[in-house]
């Protein structure tokens, strides 16, 4: 079934429709920068400044999301072969090509409307080195500003005095005067503070949702289902009212679900029974993502916990925004991304997540052109077996490159590591 | 057999330095701390404030992979097919246990393959020194600069507690001057290649920057001030070769090999970025002031523009650009490994910056243990007729 038929059968909550008309809103208002004079940054979703980028009355455009959405509407394919006409080797990320392919292809939106160009590079470097090569890329393209945030990686598994202090004088003595300039308006900390302390709110609620999985059924797939549950938080909306209105909403109905006992909605509608309790690793796959969502729940798999809903802040280890700190938050929330965390962290995180949601087993999707993510899976997959005593999968796919989604491959894999947890079970 | 360097004649010399260069068991390192009672640190490309490790006392031990002599059994079972080849070879040469003569391991910030590799390290030698180097990618000495002397001064603490040395400032700043006369021999070495290539093959030159990752410090400065003075006595033939310079090779090398074939397709290399820590200082580091001070500041100001490095106000190419002129040079072939992101995400952008003055590349990929050269032997043999034929219209 084409993905655009089985869109149809989805049973759209209020938190959805609500989603969807903020993301609608946005690509409005940026269509319309021309008129308002708003101006726009380009960052990044990881260690991303969306209260203070709010603060200066700016607009962010987060182009992994816009790479994401060109997977889901099919339109990656082409993008990705365009960049690599331009020299952009098969071997490197294809969120990076993505983006280079639809701006040489006159940057048009996944909602079809014109992105405009930035106003200020925020390179906000957190957790992946292609970030940075990503936005120097972009610097030879746009006639506009780069300012740097350079974010230290946890090597030894903590955060210290001087990774923080590090951040926050580039944020104060770097990002803010770059965003002053821009936008021609003074830094204003109490406008700050108000954003911190709404996002500190919606994040509370977010929690409650990744929590509620601990339930049998879970209400919620942490994985495909939290993608969508992560959107107004890791994209342009966390610090707005709009954002806590929809984590408030979203609450409400995971504990509806709670109440009745009902598995997590899917595009097929309320999933009915819940075999298998999975923690997964790894970004999806987006090109075929309701496909790819399909050979989960077809087999009553729910994913009830997933690092990659976690890239754009561990909030269920109690990271709050705090707007008595704004600038230290900011900072701390920076360096506490989940892929500007250590192996061994990631591996103490995973099996954390393995005890807390009573998984049956772990699996890996390994992104090819993903090394932050990738590079060090498998032992990630030993240690976790070691640990846990659980069955651990792999499997392997990509990000929006549609040419490295093998689903037959994929699903005859996934079988068998289902039949696997069964007979452990 | 000469008894010391400079007894040395050509072919003992580069005998020696190919016995290094195949040496997978770090046997020097094993006979250096024997003869020393001191310890050794090993470290990742590409670079490292190798003066640190040496006022320690300790050895610095340069890792550059396994190279094409190694098998990989244990390191495939690390790595997925798509990510390049040095940290699976780097597993293979830990856990055979080829690693264990060194006590410590630092692995540079360069991309997120080395940074995860240091993770694992931690998980499989948990009773060894492991040092994840993060450098700054702000370069204002106030900001940057300050984080930077936070990484050195741990860096400092954790080889003091590993050696029970204290890192005195005497002690760093006359390990910088050694470093230093290395520095110049090196620069000096890779002046004489570029004016007079048919002299200095790249063969030899690479077998002698990799002998710089093994030896001590003043010993590789003896063998490369022997070197020279050796090769400017021989008779080598002058060859209708184009000049080019190679950039991309800084992090998982090439085999060696590989090296020859391209000299033997017509190409005199005159400028390369493998061994790029031993020369990612463009200046000598100050023996005035603070020993760290000088170092830190050498790396906010004099490090050499490289894919590793943000680049805030220079233009993308501007530094390749510079040396192509400086050079005389051709053309420029980019090699770089397979999946290696920062040389394959900087390649366009660098393609860019020569398109710009027309100056002509090629590029192809390679990984540690290439087998197979005639391909790119036939590439680059192309490239340079074509320059040949058509390079002055």
């Amino acid at each position: 079934m084409k993905d655009t038929e089985n869109q149809e059968t989805i049973q759209k909550e209020e938190s959805m429709v609500l989603q969807k008309s903020m993301i609608a809103d946005h690509f409005d208002d940026l269509s319309e920068v021309k008129n308002s004079g708003k101006k726009v940054v380009y960052t990044f979703v990881p260690g991303n400044l969306n209260e203070l980028i709010w603060s200066f009355d700016m607009l962010p455009v987060h182009p992994e999301i816009n790479a994401l959405q060109s997977g889901m509407r099919k339109k990656s394919g082409d993008y990705v072969l365009e960049a690599e006409k331009y020299g952009h080797s098969e071997d490197v990320c294809t969120y990076v090509k993505c983006d280079i392919g639809m701006l040489k292809k006159g940057n048009i939106g996944p909602t079809g409307k014109p992105i405009p160009p930035p106003d200020l590079l925020l390179l906000s470097y957190t957790g992946c080195f292609t970030f940075m090569k990503w936005f120097e890329l972009l610097k030879l393209e746009y006639d506009c500003p780069v300012v740097m945030l350079h974010i230290p990686y946890q090597a030894d598994g903590k955060i210290t005095d001087p990774m923080v202090e590090y951040s926050v004088r580039q944020l104060r003595e770097e990002v803010i005067p770059a965003m002053e300039k821009v936008s021609g308006k003074k830094y204003d900390e109490e406008k700050l503070k108000k954003f911190l302390a709404s996002s500190s709110r919606a994040e509370a609620n977010l929690v409650k949702v990744w929590n509620s999985a601990k339930n049998r059924p879970s209400p919620i797939d942490a994985y495909f289902g939290g993608v969508y549950y992560v959107g107004p938080i890791f994209t342009a909306f966390r610090g707005l009212e709009q954002c806590e209105r929809y984590y408030e909403k979203l609450s409400e109905e995971v504990a509806q679900r709670i109440s009745i006992g009902e598995g997590p909605t899917t595009p097929d509608g309320v999933m009915k029974e819940e075999r298998y309790r999975l923690v997964v690793e790894g970004p999806p796959n987006w090109t075929s993502f309701r496909e790819f969502w399909k050979m989960f729940y077809d087999e009553g798999a729910v994913v009830v916990s997933s690092s990659y809903s976690k890239v754009g802040g561990l909030y269920d280890q109690g990271f709050r925004h705090d707007p008595n700190r704004p600038l230290e938050s900011l900072s701390e929330y920076c360096l506490g991304c989940y892929t500007n965390l250590n192996l061994p962290s990631r591996i103490d995180y995973l099996e954390q997540s393995m005890n807390n949601f009573n998984a049956d087993g772990f699996l890996i999707n390994s992104i090819k052109s993903c090394n932050s993510f990738s590079a060090g899976q498998l032992p990630i997959l030993r240690e976790l077996e070691k640990r846990t005593g659980k069955p651990g999968g792999f499997i392997e796919s990509d990000l929006v490159d549609p040419r490295y989604f093998s689903p037959s491959n994929i699903k005859n894999r996934l079988e068998s590591y289902f039949q696997m947890i069964e007979a452990r079970k | 057999m000469a008894e010391t360097i400079e007894e040395m004649d050509l072919d003992q010399l580069l005998s020696f330095t190919e016995t290094l260069y195949e040496d997978l068991n770090l046997s020097y390192v094993k006979e250096w701390k024997e003869k020393t009672g001191a310890q050794a640190i090993g470290y990742l490309p590409v670079y490292v404030p190798r003066e640190i490790i040496h006022a320690a006392g300790m050895l610095p031990v340069g890792i550059m992979g396994g190279g094409d002599n190694l098998e990989i059994i244990r390191g495939d079972a690390f790595y997925q097919s798509y990510i390049c080849h040095i940290p699976r070879s780097t597993i293979e040469l830990g856990l055979s246990g080829r690693l264990d003569v060194l006590d410590g391991m630092l692995f540079p910030a360069i991309c997120d393959v080395i940074r995860n590799l240091s993770g694992i390290w931690k998980i499989l030698f948990e009773d060894r020194y492991v040092k994840y180097m993060d450098f700054p990618q702000n370069f204002k000495s106030e900001i940057g600069g300050k984080f930077y002397m936070y990484e050195l001064m741990d860096l400092k603490a954790g080889l003091e507690s590993l050696g029970g040395k204290e890192i005195t400032a005497h002690c760093l700043r006359d390990s910088i001057r050694l470093y230093n006369q290395n520095r110049e021999a090196v620069e000096v070495l890779y002046r004489l290649r570029s004016d007079s290539p048919h002299l200095v093959s790249s063969f030899e030159l690479y077998l002698l920057m990799r002998a710089g990752n093994i030896l001590e410090v003043s010993e590789h400065t003896r063998l490369l001030d022997r070197y020279m003075d050796l090769v400017i006595e021989e008779d080598r033939p002058k060859r209708d070769y184009i000049r080019v310079l190679i950039t991309g090779v800084f992090c998982e090398q090439p085999p060696a090999s590989l090296i020859r074939a391209l000299e033997q397709s017509g190409c005199y290399i005159v400028d390369d970025d493998w061994m790029l820590g031993a020369r990612y200082l463009l200046k000598n580091v100050s023996t005035s002031e603070d020993p760290f001070k000088a170092l830190t500041l050498s790396y906010l100001y004099d490090g050499i523009p490289n894919a590793s490095r943000y680049i805030d106000q220079e233009e993308k190419g501007a530094y390749l650009l510079d040396r192509v002129q400086k050079l005389k040079a051709d053309g420029v072939i980019f090699a770089a490994p397979s999946f290696c992101d920062p040389a394959l995400l900087e390649q366009p952008m660098l393609q860019a910056a020569l398109d710009k003055v027309e100056v002509p590349h090629t590029a192809f990929k390679y990984s540690e243990n290439t087998g197979q050269f005639q391909v790119i032997k036939e590439q680059t043999g192309t490239f340079a007729d074509s320059i040949k034929l058509w390079g002055d219209q």
